[in-house]
């Protein structure tokens, strides 16, 4: 079965993979390119464990077929720390304590940082709404909404 | 300052530093259950039945077989027969609803397996995969499953606990009771006596990662699975009875667990991982789409109950009679019997009857879920308890401070409660500023209680002390939500060394000793007792070795801040450091493990308090407000014991409102999407404010009670009660959706 | 199943006519879930999103051009945009979360054919057209004329949209949009409420629209509360008409998101609800922003 020859750059990388078309973003990203850092919940859009930033916007890559990343601009949580410096939204989410099992972890870290690169100063309301399409079933969101706060804060006193 | 219990002078338990696991957590790094990828690995995919009921009558597999790519397909005759083996019939249990053998019992139930080279030709291949089906009648509620000439799911199930025993087969499994006094005199007594019906439908645990398993099976019989699950030894163990073989020959490995709420205690595609292992001679992967985790793994019970009690005026209850039948789905085994020992189990009651049924109908079968069994009575009898203390315009924390189980109590499922504090837990929310907080309009207060056991059971734990001075603690308990945090808190406080010079290791089923399943909220009490026990044998070590480098008896050497000490000081110090440095010459390397039946389980209560809006228009219901008091008994990693408090009434939330199982006519699910089995989001709800109250467990090291699951118990009751505080209507079927509050306000207007 | 990007119009065209099994998509929100459910398995999979006319947000003296395939989020994120058409804006921001919004379109959303799609009843009061691209040339379409009955639309299958034209709206002008649903995001509309409302000089209603969602096979208008809200200030006495008509156009079914009753009963809500925010908006605006 002849695949297609995709080259994308993803965390700063180009980088290149063979897929079948029907294949998920999501699948390559984890299957041809050795990320799993972003996780199939649902495979319907619905979960937010796979968000990526796909050219800078926050994604289900559950919902993109691979083909279209050709020539994209990928962001995963592999790439969310700079030359090994944890970004402050990660140290946040440890210091906060805002993980328990961390399955969704990297899709609510891409998806805060979605949210922080367009409004530095978000009210709760906005950061729970924000992140209304990634679920978590342990922490009540409680201290996710905190660490995204705290982040936000630190973030704007850089 | 003296050390008390509120003051014990730990100096690294009940702190809050960065769990031991976070970073890989942050960074993708952490490998789960669907991560792992091998050299050679096939893809499997699973071919489930369309139907609710129905026998099988044939299964075709050569199409499938026949595709290029295609490396092994199974059906239910790949696997021993258990029944014919004469195996013990909760085992016969677990292999049929592992895969299929004569009959499915619900939608979803496995009827065969393939693994292909890719995803996309696995999938294939199982839809080639051809089953002749003759459809059964089926049933799908107690009340379905319970009425007169139900079709039976199994010929042969007469009902357990009922004397004589019934002559005639039924889809009842079992009946269970427990009574005291004499309820016609506990009535009699009452100057009120409310009685109410409740229902409740399937929910599910919810757990965001799909279950996954990988296995690579050896020639020689032995085969390796890692594979997502709350307790490796156990996966070892079901998988070793459905493919009839000695567990020696299985060695797994826990895989980071995407959580689990006590639906990842069972097995689903172990079994089927490693027999289409052996027929390909390659690793497989095998992992569930979401729909598949919705139709065919552990929701909990729907539920029917009937509640009665009655209360004088001066607030006390007199008597109460609880009726419940419990959905098992498939196979015998709903939580009914730990829904009738907890369900009056906080209150001090003389007169009571309780009686459940476990039941049998066509849903998957039901699986553990956070405090299983009593969320459902607790909403049941905590209504209740609202109406009652209404009836007598008396304060809802007043009446079940005057009720409340103390120490001393006889428990309506038999012992007397140790020390324990579910008044304290009242105290803490009557003493809150939530409590008295000013209400707008359409809003309503509702206040609620639970009680769980909490469990000990098997662990063992091994701790290395390391050439540095370093400690590695190892456990065999998938760590489900930061316990390798308080593992290592308990490790640091005992060793008397850092925080951060602690190791906790999750080890596989050959590395450590036998691990009972995560879950029961037992981790922390069992798992941690052993790590403590194991650090004090390792303590004793490390005197003994400083006793003879002293040349003094062990006696001489007391254990002080991470340090040997002489009782006279007589001595310059020996630190863990200069131990571990000159370990070789002092006996080798220094090293102890512990295993243990963990006994002294405290239990866990707690008390809630939810302020609710209720728009009057379309009967949408928003919760503003959430406290919740919980005691804890020590609180080893406040953080994650707030998440634990915070986790659970979030779930009791979703349960309360939304979350519910539906299914059509033919008995298929019509909602196994994220989409369509509404969990809670996090613009759909306030902070949960948490009060952790620590009424310490006399009979653990550090006083730890469980902290995983009462939380999940008082939710329902706390929102039905706001609601009714806000409206005036009673709801009794869960969740109470819009439509349902809409409806009983047009009732109530009419 | 293959991927093919086409890069104009025509392009798409003629792949559609040498294609009998091809699916159009724009962000694939929809597509990916059916095609996963085996609701449809389609030989060619046709991205839109390489088209420039598809994917382009516009607007001169007469009309706003959105492309296709625009992502919703385009329009959020559009002052301009949000503030003339503040419904269209909230329906589009509506449709799932920022995740799908970076993807959704309202061509996808429309075309889906769902009853439910919030877009559509906001789209349907501001008297939005769809520019129909097909073998045969162009065609202009009114909105409510695209979907013919759930899931089913007027497009043949070598057809598409590429973009809609909404007319400018004039001073004195406001829409709205609400929707029901159980959680606060992430569901479908149990029932949707589009409402635009243009006052005269006196405040009173000259020209009303009223749409409703989720409650009927597709999105229906309400005639009669359009016409029993021209001349009024939409007081009580009014309101409670176009809450009872609004109930009366439903003709929805019992399902998994809801029944029949609640549909009906809390269609008069939010209509009364969206027609009261519209009058606001139009009260405050005046002149094209």
């Amino acid at each position: 079965m002849a695949r297609t020859h995709i080259t994308t750059v993803i965390n700063g990388d180009e980088v290149d993979f063979l897929t079948e078309d029907s294949t998920s973003l999501l699948n390559a990203l984890r299957d041809e390119v050795g990320l799993t850092g972003a996780k199939e919940g649902c495979g319907t859009g619905d979960c937010g464990s796979c968000s990526i930033l796909l050219d800078e916007r926050v994604t289900c890559s559950c919902l993109v077929f691979a083909p279209e990343a050709n020539g994209a601009n990928i962001l995963t949580v592999e790439g969310l720390t700079d030359a090994g410096e944890l970004h402050p939204l990660q140290q946040c989410f440890l210091e906060g304590a805002a993980l328990q099992c961390g399955i969704c972890t990297p899709g609510f870290l891409i998806a805060a940082k979605a949210l922080l690169d367009k409004n530095p100063d978000p009210t709760e309301t906005e950061i729970r709404y924000a992140l209304a399409g990634n679920l978590c079933r342990c922490t009540g969101y409680d201290k996710i909404v905190r660490a995204v706060q705290e982040a936000a804060l630190q973030m704007r006193e850089q | 300052m003296a050390l008390t219990e509120e003051n014990p002078g730990y100096k690294w338990v009940g702190t809050r530093p960065i769990r031991p696991d976070g970073l890989d957590k942050v960074t993708g790094k952490a490998q789960f259950g669907a991560d792992l990828t091998l050299p050679g690995m096939l893809f499997g995919k699973v071919v489930r039945s369309p139907h609710a009921h129905a026998r099988i009558l044939s299964i075709d597999t050569s199409a499938a077989e026949s595709m290029l790519g295609v490396k092994a397909v199974i059906t239910g005759s790949d696997f021993p027969d258990l029944a014919a083996n004469g195996a013990h019939a909760s085992d016969i249990d677990v292999a049929n609803n592992a895969i299929a053998r004569d009959k499915v019992l619900y939608e979803g139930h496995v009827v065969a397996a393939v693994a292909a080279t890719t995803r996309e030709l696995a999938e294939a291949a199982a839809k080639a995969v051809e089953v002749s089906y003759e459809i059964l009648p089926h049933v799908l509620t107690v009340d379905e499953a319970m009425a007169d000439n139900a079709p039976l799911l199994h010929e042969n199930m007469i009902t357990k606990g009922v004397d004589p025993a019934p002559d005639q087969p039924s889809n009842v499994a079992s009946r269970i009771v427990h009574e005291r006094g004499d309820l016609e005199q506990g009535f009699g007594e009452a100057d009120v006596v409310i009685e109410r019906e409740f229902t409740t439908k399937p929910v599910h645990q919810g757990y965001i990662e799909p279950h996954a398993a990988v296995a690579d099976a050896n020639n020689d019989g032995r085969a390796n699975i890692w594979c997502s699950s709350q307790g490796h030894f156990a996966m070892r163990a079901y998988t070793a009875t459905v493919l009839g073989v000695s567990q020696g020959t299985l060695k797994v490995t826990a895989a980071e667990i995407g959580g689990g709420f006590g639906g990842k205690t069972v097995i689903y595609l172990e079994p089927l991982a490693v027999r289409l292992s052996q027929r390909s001679g390659r690793p497989v992967k095998l992992v569930m789409d979401r729909d598949e985790v919705f139709r065919a793994t552990g929701p909990t019970s729907g539920t029917r109950i009937k509640v009665k009690m009655g209360i004088s005026n001066g607030g006390e209850l007199t008597a109460a009679e609880v009726w419940m039948a419990f959905e098992a789905g498939a196979y015998a085994g709903s939580p009914v019997g730990a829904a009738g020992m907890t369900v009056i189990a906080a209150y001090d009651i003389p007169h009571f009857l309780v009686e459940g049924y476990d039941v049998v109908c066509n849903k998957p079968r039901v699986a553990a879920y956070r405090a299983p069994g009593a969320p459902m009575a607790a909403f049941a009898v905590e209504s209740v308890l609202d109406e009652l203390a209404r009836s007598i315009d008396m304060d809802p924390i007043e009446v079940r401070l005057a009720n409340a189980a103390v120490e001393g109590t006889q428990a309506s499922y038999g012992p007397k409660f140790p020390r324990i504090g579910f008044v304290e837990t009242l105290e803490a929310i009557k003493e809150h500023p939530n409590y008295t907080a000013e209400l707008g309009p359409n809003q309503g207060r509702g206040v609620a209680a639970g009680f769980w056991f909490n469990a000990g059971m098997n662990s063992s734990a091994t701790v290395h002390v390391n050439e540095n001075g370093t400690a590695t603690v190892v456990t065999g308990s998938p760590d489900i939500g930061g316990s390798r945090q308080s593992m290592a808190l308990m490790a640091a406080e005992e060793l008397g060394i850092p925080y951060e010079s602690i190791k906790p290791v999750v080890a596989d089923t050959e590395t450590v000793g036998f691990n009972d399943v995560t879950g029961g909220s037992r981790v922390t009490l069992a798992t941690g007792a052993a790590v403590v026990d194991a650090c004090r044998l390792v303590i004793e070590d490390l005197r003994a070795r400083a006793a003879k480098t002293w040349d003094v008896e062990i006696d001489q050497v007391e254990w002080v801040d991470g340090q040997a000490q002489h009782v006279d000081g007589s001595q310059p110090p020996l630190s863990l450091n200069a131990l571990a440095a000159k370990s070789g010459r002092t006996g080798g390397p220094i090293s102890a493990n512990a295993s243990l039946n963990a006994r002294g389980v405290g239990a866990g209560f707690s008390t809630q308090l939810c302020d609710v809006e209720v728009d009057p228009e379309t009967g949408v219901t928003r919760v503003v407000r959430y406290l919740t008091a919980q005691d804890a008994g020590r609180a080893i990693s406040p953080d994650y014991v707030e998440g634990q408090m915070q986790g659970g009434v979030v779930q009791g939330i979703g349960w309360g409102l939304n979350e519910e199982y539906i299914h059509d006519e033919n008995g298929a699910m019509e909602n196994p999407s994220f989409l369509d089995y509404r969990m809670p989001v996090a613009s759909d709800l306030p902070m949960i404010e948490c009060s952790i109250v620590e009424v310490p467990n006399p009979a653990h090291p550090y006083g730890v009670r469980g902290v995983g699951e009462v939380g999940i118990v008082p939710p329902m009751a706390a929102l039905a009660n706001a609601i009714k505080d806000a409206t005036g209507v009673r709801l009794t079927d869960l969740p109470m959706t819009p439509i349902k509050v809409l409806e009983a306000l047009n009732e109530q207007s009419d | 199943m293959k991927y093919a990007a086409p890069s104009s119009v025509e392009e798409a065209t003629s792949l559609l006519s040498s294609s009998p099994s091809a699916q159009v998509f724009a962000g694939a929100t929809d597509v990916v879930p059916q095609i996963r459910g085996g609701r449809q398995a389609p030989e060619v999979l046709v991205d839109l999103k390489k088209i420039d006319q598809l994917v382009a947000l516009t607007s001169d003296d007469k009309k706003w051009t959105v492309g296709a395939a625009t992502p919703t989020v385009d329009l959020t994120e559009n002052p301009g945009f949000s503030q003339e058409f503040p419904g269209i804006s909230e329906a589009a921001g509506l449709i799932g979360s920022d995740q799908i919004q970076s993807r959704s379109s309202l061509g996808g959303n429309l075309c889906n054919g769902s009853p439910a799609a919030d877009s559509v009843p906001a789209m349907m009061v501001n008297g939005t057209r769809a520019l129909i691209a097909g073998p045969k040339g162009n065609r202009l379409v009114d909105v409510s004329e695209v979907v013919t009955g759930p899931g089913q639309t007027c497009l043949d299958s070598d057809e598409f949209i590429v973009e809609f034209e909404i007319d400018r709206a004039p001073s004195l002008t406001g829409d709205a949009y609400l929707r029901m649903i159980p959680r606060t995001e992430m569901d479908i509309a149990v029932v949707g409420a589009g409402a635009r409302v243009t006052l005269g000089e006196d405040g009173t209603i000259t020209a009303a629209a009223l749409a409703l969602g989720a409650v009927a096979p597709t999105v229906v208008r309400v005639t009669a509360a359009e016409e029993a809200l021209i001349g009024t200030t939409a007081d009580e006495d009014t309101l409670a008409v176009v809450a009872a008509a609004a109930s009366e156009v439903c003709n929805p079914i019992d399902d998994k998101r809801g029944t029949i009753g609640y549909r009906e009963q809390v269609a008069g809500v939010l209509a009364k609800r969206a027609v009261l925010i519209a009058m606001e908006r139009a009260q405050q605006r005046n002149g094209n922003v």
